[in-house]
C-alpha cells in the first residue's frame, strides 16, 4: 500500500491509523531482530499519535499525512524521542526540541513510529559505521542496506512504514534508495530547513523523504518545504504542488542530458549500465530528446568532496564533548581526559577518521593547498551545471555504479568505500535537487536505481520523470 | 604521507584519544585519501572564486532577541554530572588518567 492508499483507506474509514500503526509495528517486531532497520521504535507514543491522528479524521481536520506511519533517520531530532546518530556518545541522548521538518508532520498529524539505523552521524556509504550494527538489506540479508540513511531506505522497502525522513550530505538518500529499492530525493539545497538535523558538511546538508512512489514524495515535501526562521539558509521561494506536478504527462520537447562522464566511470557494472540505457530509451519513445552533454569537472568531485565535507565536519562535531549532554566517560582526572576520551569511546572509526582529516585540512599551513582549492574546484562544477541547464532540463545517470555489495566487503578500505559516492557527489557540491528511481533488478535480484538530476528548485520535474520512469 | 607522529598531532588538536593501533591504521588510510586529492592540482583555479554557500544568499538577519527557555529541567536532567541544578565538570589542572 502507497501513501497515497493509505490516505484515501483512512478518509473512506476502510480501517483507522491505529490499525495502521499496528501493522508497521507488527512489521517492525517480525523483522527488526534479522535487520536492524531501527535502533529505537516509539511504539507506545505512536499509537497515542495514532488514536489523535483518528480523531482528526472522525472531526475532518485531518490532512493528506494525518494517521501515516513515517520513520526518521537517528540523527534527526525528535522531542522527547531518543536521537542516537547511531554513536554511543549521544546513547542516552533525548532531545527536548525538535526539527522544523519532523515538527510540521507531526503538527499534521503524522505518527512517528521509530527513529532508524544509519552510519553514525551520517558518515559512510553502507550503514556499517553505526556502533548499533549494520541495517541488512531487506532483499538479500548478506548485502548492505546502502548509507548513510540505510536504516531509512529499509523501514520503507521493507514496509515497516509509509514514507522516512533522512539526510544527504553527499548521496546519503539516493544511494541506500537505490540499494533498496524505493524513492529517495535530494531536494535544492536549502528548501527544507536543516533545524534540529545533525550537522555533518553544513554547506552540504539537505533533508528529504524516501518513499514508495513519486507521487508519495511529493506530499511529504509539499509538507516539508519552505522559508525557516530557525534556519538562515533556507530559500524562500513558494513550495510548489509536487504530488501535482508528478502525476503529469511528459511536456513536449523535453530535453535530457546524458552526461557522458557518467556512464564511462572506471568499475561500472554492466547490468547497472544497460538499465539506464533502458530507461534513456524509455524517454525517448514517450518524446523526450535525448542529448549526450559533458560536465567535465566531474571526476574531480570526489575529492572535492572528501576535503570539504570532513573539514566542515570537524567543526560541527566539536559539539560533541560529553560535557553538557550524552555519555561522559568515567575514568578521567582533567577536563582534557573528559573531552578526549568520551569523544574516544563515543565515536565510532569512520567519525574519528573525518575529523581528523578535517583537523589537518583546516591546520595551518594546509588551508590553502587543501580547504581553499577544494572550493575554488566546487566553482567550477557548480558551473558545469549553470551551463549544461541551460540546454538541457534534466540529467539521467545511474544513482551507484553498482548494486548493494556484500557486508564487510568494502569496510577495511576507506578510499574505496568513498569512491561508492562517485555519481551523487557532483550535485551534492553544487546544490542542486537529485531524485534516485526504482528502476529495475539485477539477475540476482538486487535493485538498481537511476539518477535525475534537475536544475534548481525543479523537484516537481524529478519526480514526474521519475514516476514515470517506474512504470 | 602522514606520519603517525602527526596523526597523534592533530588527535590532540581535535581532542580525541587514539590507541597506537588506531594513530598507525588511520596514519595508512589518511595517507591514501590525501594521495587521492592530489588529483585536484591537475585543475587550473588561478582565477577562481571559491564557493562557500551554493545559493548565494546575502545578509540573511533577523533580531537578535533572548527567548525563554521553557524545558529547563529538562535540560539540566540530561547533564552527565551535575551538583546542586548546576552543571559539574573535572577540574582544568587536576593530574591527567595517562600520567
Amino acid at each position: 500500500m502507497t501513501l497515497k492508499q493509505a490516505c484515501e483507506g483512512l478518509r473512506r474509514r476502510e480501517f483507522t491509523s491505529v490499525d495502521l500503526t499496528l501493522a508497521c509495528l507488527k512489521q517492525i517486531a517480525k523483522r527488526n531482530k534479522e535487520t536492524n532497520i531501527f535502533i529505537t521504535v516509539n511504539e507506545d507514543r505512536a499509537l497515542a499519535e495514532a488514536k489523535l491522528a483518528d480523531e482528526m479524521i472522525a472531526n475532518d481536520t485531518a490532512t493528506e499525512l494525518t494517521g501515516i506511519p513515517f520513520s526518521v533517520k537517528d540523527s534527526i531530532v525528535t522531542a522527547d524521542v531518543r536521537s542516537t546518530a547511531a554513536a554511543k556518545i549521544l546513547d542516552n541522548y533525548v532531545p527536548t526540541f525538535e526539527a522544523t521538518v519532523v515538527n510540521k508532520i507531526r503538527k499534521a498529524g503524522g505518527v512517528l513510529i521509530g527513529k532508524t539505523n544509519c552510519d553514525a552521524f551520517g558518515h559512510g556509504a553502507s550503514n556499517e559505521n553505526s556502533m548499533y550494527g549494520p541495517v541488512k538489506n531487506p532483499y538479500d540479508l548478506k548485502k548492505v542496506s546502502g548509507g548513510s540513511s540505510g536504516g531509512s531506505a529499509a523501514s520503507v522497502a521493507d514496509f515497516m512504514c509509509f514514507y522516512s525522513i533522512a539526510e544527504d550530505t553527499g548521496g546519503s538518500i539516493r544511494q541506500p534508495a537505490s540499494f533498496c529499492g524505493v524513492f529517495g530525493l535530494r531536494p535544492t539545497y536549502g528548501r527544507n530547513s536543516r533545524y534540529g538535523v545533525m550537522p555533518m558538511a553544513s554547506s552540504l546538508d539537505v533533508v528529504g523523504p524516501m518513499a514508495r512512489t513519486a507521487q508519495d514524495l511529493g506530499i511529504v515535501l509539499k509538507f516539508m518545504a519552505g522559508l525557516d526562521e530557525k534556519d538562515a539558509t533556507t530559500i524562500p521561494s513558494a513550495v510548489d504542488n509536487y504530488n501535482l506536478i508528478a502525476s503529469k504527462e511528459i511536456k513536449k520537447g523535453l530535453c535530457v542530458g546524458v552526461p557522458k562522464e557518467y556512464l564511462e566511470i572506471e568499475g561500472i557494472d554492466k547490468e547497472v549500465k544497460e538499465n539506464v540505457l533502458m530507461q534513456i530509451e524509455k524517454l525517448e519513445k514517450q518524446g523526450a530528446k535525448i542529448v549526450d552533454v559533458s560536465l567535465p569537472h566531474t571526476k574531480y568531485a570526489m575529492a572535492v568532496y572528501y576535503i570539504v565535507v570532513p573539514s566542515e565536519d570537524s567543526s560541527n562535531m566539536a559539539r560533541l564533548d560529553g560535557v553538557r549532554y550524552g555519555i561522559r566517560e568515567k575514568k578521567i582526572k582533567n577536563l582534557g581526559d573528559l573531552y578526549a576520551m568520551s569523544r574516544a569511546s563515543g565515536f565510532p572509526e569512520e567519525v574519528k577518521r573525518r575529523i581528523l582529516i578535517g583537523t589537518y585540512a583546516l591546520s595551518a599551513g594546509y588551508y590553502d593547498a587543501y580547504y581553499k582549492k577544494a572550493q575554488k574546484v566546487r566553482t567550477l562544477i557548480k558551473k558545469d551545471f549553470e551551463k549544461v541547464f541551460e540546454e538541457v532540463d534534466i540529467l539521467i545517470t545511474p544513482t551507484s555504479p553498482f548494486p548493494a555489495f556484500t557486508l564487510g566487503e568494502k569496510q577495511n578500505d576507506p578510499l574505496q568505500m568513498y569512491l561508492a559516492d562517485v555519481m551523487l557527489s557532483p550535485a551534492a557540491v553544487a546544490g542542486y535537487p537529485a531524485l534516485s528511481v526504482p528502476t529495475g533488478f539485477t539477475k540476482n535480484g538486487l535493485p538498481i536505481g537511476t539518477q535525475l538530476i534537475g536544475n534548481k528548485l525543479e523537484e516537481g520535474l524529478l519526480l514526474q520523470i521519475g514516476r514515470i520512469l517506474n512504470e | 604521507m602522514l606520519t603517525k607522529d602527526e596523526v597523534k598531532k592533530i588527535a590532540g588538536l581535535a581532542r580525541i584519544k587514539l590507541t597506537p593501533e588506531e594513530e598507525k591504521r588511520h596514519a595508512e588510510t589518511i595517507s591514501a585519501v590525501l594521495d587521492y586529492m592530489k588529483i585536484l592540482n591537475e585543475v587550473d583555479t588561478a582565477d577562481v572564486e571559491p564557493t562557500y554557500e551554493v545559493n548565494d544568499l546575502k545578509n540573511v538577519w533577523r533580531n537578535d532577541e533572548t527567548k525563554k527557555c521553557v524545558r529547563v529541567k529538562e535540560l539540566i536532567n540530561q547533564f552527565p554530572e551535575k551538583y546542586a541544578g548546576m552543571m559539574a565538570v573535572p577540574g582544568v589542572f587536576e593530574q591527567s588518567a595517562e600520567e
